[in-house]
Order: structure tokens, then sequence, then C-alpha cells
């Protein structure tokens, strides 16, 4: 047992390992000029070359992230809130979130982006669009699977609406809310990618994506796999993050 | 308390649950519902509850019907809320009426089920009977004038079914609540009942009615007697299918 708990733990770093020694190899037995395909030693070279401009860039394309999460979330629980309430409400509601679920965001991001003016505004509002759908439908699921039992009992007790909603169906959709939320920070992170892509903002405050665009321009590949590597890392730390948060949550919850 | 006239209850489906249900339900009786599986006893207390509507017949109350938290109501399952310490789920059907001291309350009714000790536990960390306990609790504390129990006891062993029936009768006869008991063991059945009603496989009609044998114990040759009795009838039963 003891075996198979290190042997999960250390699988990953060992195959991350190996896979870097491969690609290590291959590049340089194999003479792969590096505008074609860096080796890793070449991108570490590269991201300690300009770590504090790549750094910059991870804040700022970080700060779209969660500010849109943020707003995904507020969005996705009082709509998901208001369908639960009033049927109403959800055959309102319900069109318009499939409608957003499957326009594509490289599609709307120029319109977006032209309404809105402000870069930073337009490209939260991009990333929120992309993360909004997860989380808004595992809320929705969740308010739905509230043991009949428990809404009978505080139905006999004279519960009102609210006190069904707030003490009751909230809560019991918690565990539902929380697999949402994982799947929509990976999300909002690709939709502030996707975001910066288009709205193309350069400057001090530009993103990851932008430093991915101009080192392109440039050839400057293996700054260019520094950029994605630091947009792959911060993916993963989303993802232990909102997965640790999650299960602080469960514990105290489920 | 109340009668119920000439009961029926079709579902949405066309499956007709109960027919001609007919049964004076007093102050201060133990009414156990024993019958087969899928007889449509839960149905009944469900109706009782009015958490669902007759398709047909009346449900007549003799005074004015209870008011919410005047029916205390215990499911198969404890339905804890999870989220919530063994006191917050005794507490709820107080703090939804915002009534004073809720917590307090909760505590003492905790005590009477001997979970004093596990105020603060969560459902999780509790076993089974005592998840039950607290689903009881809860169901008590807001001292219901009726209280209707849906196989309560069910899926537990029988070591804690035993201590679980004796508690419950020593607690509805100290609150002196009156008990309708859905079950299909007739030996709970002659334990607890001051009344017993046995029902027919679907369409639930009633079959009988025995008076209980107010048992001591479960050496009690009378415990015996109605036990035999109860199989005779359920035999009966059989035969005139």
């Amino acid at each position: 047992m003891r075996f198979f708990v290190r042997a999960g733990a250390a699988a990953p770093t060992l195959s991350f390992l190996a896979a870097l020694c491969v690609w290590q190899a291959a590049v340089v037995l194999g003479h792969v000029p590096a505008y074609l395909v860096p080796s890793p030693t070449d991108i570490v070279r590269a991201f300690a070359a300009d770590a504090p401009g790549l750094l910059r860039a991870l804040l700022a394309t970080l700060t779209v992230t969660f500010a849109a999460l943020l707003c995904a979330v507020i969005l996705g629980v009082a709509m998901a809130c208001a369908m639960a309430a009033s049927r109403w409400a959800r055959a309102a509601i319900e069109p318009w979130a499939v409608i957003l679920q499957v326009t594509p965001v490289v599609a709307i991001a120029p319109l977006i982006i032209v309404w809105i003016g402000d870069p930073f505004t337009a490209m939260v509002v991009c990333a929120t669009v992309v993360a909004f759908f997860p989380v808004f439908s595992n809320t929705v699921a969740g308010l739905a699977a509230t043991p009949p039992e428990l809404l009978d009992f505080f139905r006999l007790n004279g519960a009102n609406r609210a006190q069904e909603v707030f003490w009751l169906r909230l809560p019991a959709a918690i565990p539902y809310f929380l697999a949402g939320l994982r799947v929509s920070g990976g999300l909002a992170l690709v939709g502030a990618v996707v975001a910066e892509f288009v709205t193309g903002a350069g400057g001090i405050a530009s993103g990851l994506a932008f430093r991915i665009l101009e080192a392109g321009y440039r050839l400057q590949i293996a700054r260019m796999f520094a950029a994605l590597a630091l947009l792959s890392l911060a993916g993963l730390a989303i993802n232990a993050l909102l997965g640790l948060v999650s299960r602080k949550l469960l514990d105290r919850t489920a | 308390m109340l009668v119920l006239k000439s009961i029926e209850k079709r579902f949405g489906n066309g499956t007709l649950a109960l027919a001609d249900i007919d049964l004076t339900l007093n102050e201060g009786d133990f009414l156990v519902l024993l019958g087969p599986s899928g007889c449509g006893k839960s149905t009944l207390l469900r109706l009782i509850a009015g958490l669902e509507l007759p398709s047909g017949g009346d449900i007549v109350w003799s005074a004015q019907k209870l008011a919410p938290g005047e029916i205390g109501y215990v499911f198969q399952e404890p339905t804890l809320m999870p989220w919530a310490t063994a006191l917050q789920n005794v507490a709820l059907p107080l703090r939804l009426r915002r009534a004073p001291n809720a917590d307090a309350d909760a505590g003492k009714m905790l005590g009477k089920v001997g979970l004093s000790d596990f105020t603060h536990a969560r459902p999780k960390t509790l076993s089974g009977g005592m998840r039950m306990r607290v689903s009881i609790a809860r169901a008590l504390v807001s001292r219901p004038k009726l209280l209707l129990m849906d196989e309560p006891f069910a899926a537990l062993d029988e070591f804690t079914r035993h201590r679980l029936q004796d508690e419950l009768l020593a607690l509805t006869r100290t609150l002196g609540c009156t008990t309708v008991f859905v079950t299909h063991s007739l030996y709970e059945a002659a334990y607890l009942a001051s009344r017993i009603v046995l029902m027919t496989p679907r369409p639930g009609r009633i079959a009988t009615e025995f008076a209980g044998s107010h048992v001591q114990d479960r050496l009690d040759p009378a415990y015996t007697a109605q036990v035999q009795t109860l199989t005779r009838a359920l035999r009966d039963l059989h035969v005139s299918e």
C-alpha cells in the first residue's frame, strides 16, 4: 500500500523529469536548431535573462484570471440561485446561459473590446464569459439535488423560500459548486490568455500572451517556450490551489 | 385528533396507491401502520403530514389543523444536514421559527436521547444509531403534538433497534405526543403499538385493526402472544389474496 502511495506522489515528478531528459537529448543529439525547438536548458536560460519581465507578465495574466474567476463565481451563483428560486427566472436565464456557453469567445472578443474600450475590463469580461458556465451549471445542478426529505422537513417546519435557499439548497450545493469552480479556474486562465491575444495589449502591464506573440515575432522561440512554461505552471498552481480550497471546504461542509 | 374519510391516492402515472382508507387517530395513540413494502404506508403518512394531497376523500382535523412545527417527522434515513453539527441539526425546527433559546432546548433534547457528549459532532462522525437519535431529537425538539415516523429503525442492527425502540417509547410517553409509526416488522409493531393497523398489498387498504397489548418488555408473554396474533393475521391476508 505504502509503495503505491509513494508511487502516486513520485510518478508525475519522475515522468516529468524523464520527458525533460528525452527532450534535451533529442534536441542536442539531433542538432535541432533553437529557433525550431529550444532545449529545456535554452528555455531556462531565456527565462533567467528576463525573469522580472516574464514574472510581471505572469502577474498581469493572473490578475485578469482571478478577477474573471471572481466575476464568474458571483454571476454564476447569483444566476443559479435566481433559477432555483423561480421557474420564470429559470425559463428566462437558461437560453442565455447556453448561448454564452456555445459562443466562441474568440468570435465575440473583438466586439467586447470595441464596446468596452478599457483593455483590462474587456479582458476580464472575455475571460468571465469562458469561465462562467462550469460554475453556473454545477451550482444549478447542486441546487436541484437537495435531498427531498430535507426539503419536506423544511416545509413541515414552515420555512420560507429564503430560508430554504440559504439554509438548505446553497449549503447542499457546495460540493457541486466546488467541482465547477475547479474547472472554471482553469478556463479563466485560458480565457485571460485568449483575451490578451485578441486585445494584443502591450506595454508595461501586458500579460504572458502578449509576451508569447512578441517573442514569436522576434523569433525568440526559447523565450516563447519560457512564457508557455510559466502559463502551464500557473494552470497547475491554480488547479492545486482550488483543489486545496475544495478539500478544506468539503471537510467542513460534507 | 383527526379522521381519514374514504381516502384514495392515485399517482400521476395512474397507479392506485391507497383506496378506501377510513381511520380515526385519537390523541395519545401510538398507532402502527403495518404492511408489506409498497402497500402505501409511507404515502398515507405523507398525506397525514400534508406533504401530499389525497386524490379522493377527506382528512378532517378534530380541532384546528396543526401549525408548522406541531408535526414531527422522522424519515427512514436520518437525513441530517452534513454541514451542521448535531446541535445545529436538532435546533433547526426552532431556528426556522426564530424561537428563543433554540440551542439550549436542542442541547436538552440531545441529552434526552443520550447524545449530550456529541453536540458539536458532525453527522459523518456518528454511527447509524446515533444519527437516528439526532433525527428523533430533531423531530421532538419543538414538542410536536403529532409525531410521524416512516420506518425509522429499518436500517439499524437488532441491538440498536431494541435500544432505540425503548428510548422512543419512554420519550413519547414523557412528551405525551400522538405517534403514527410505519413499519413492516410485526415484532416492532407488537412491541410499540397501542393500536396496530394492518394494510393489504397495493392498493393499500386497511385489512384489520388490533389493539396493542401494552407489553412491559420483550420477555412478556403478552408480546409473544401479540406476535402470534399478527403472524396469523398476516397468513390469513396471504390466503385471501
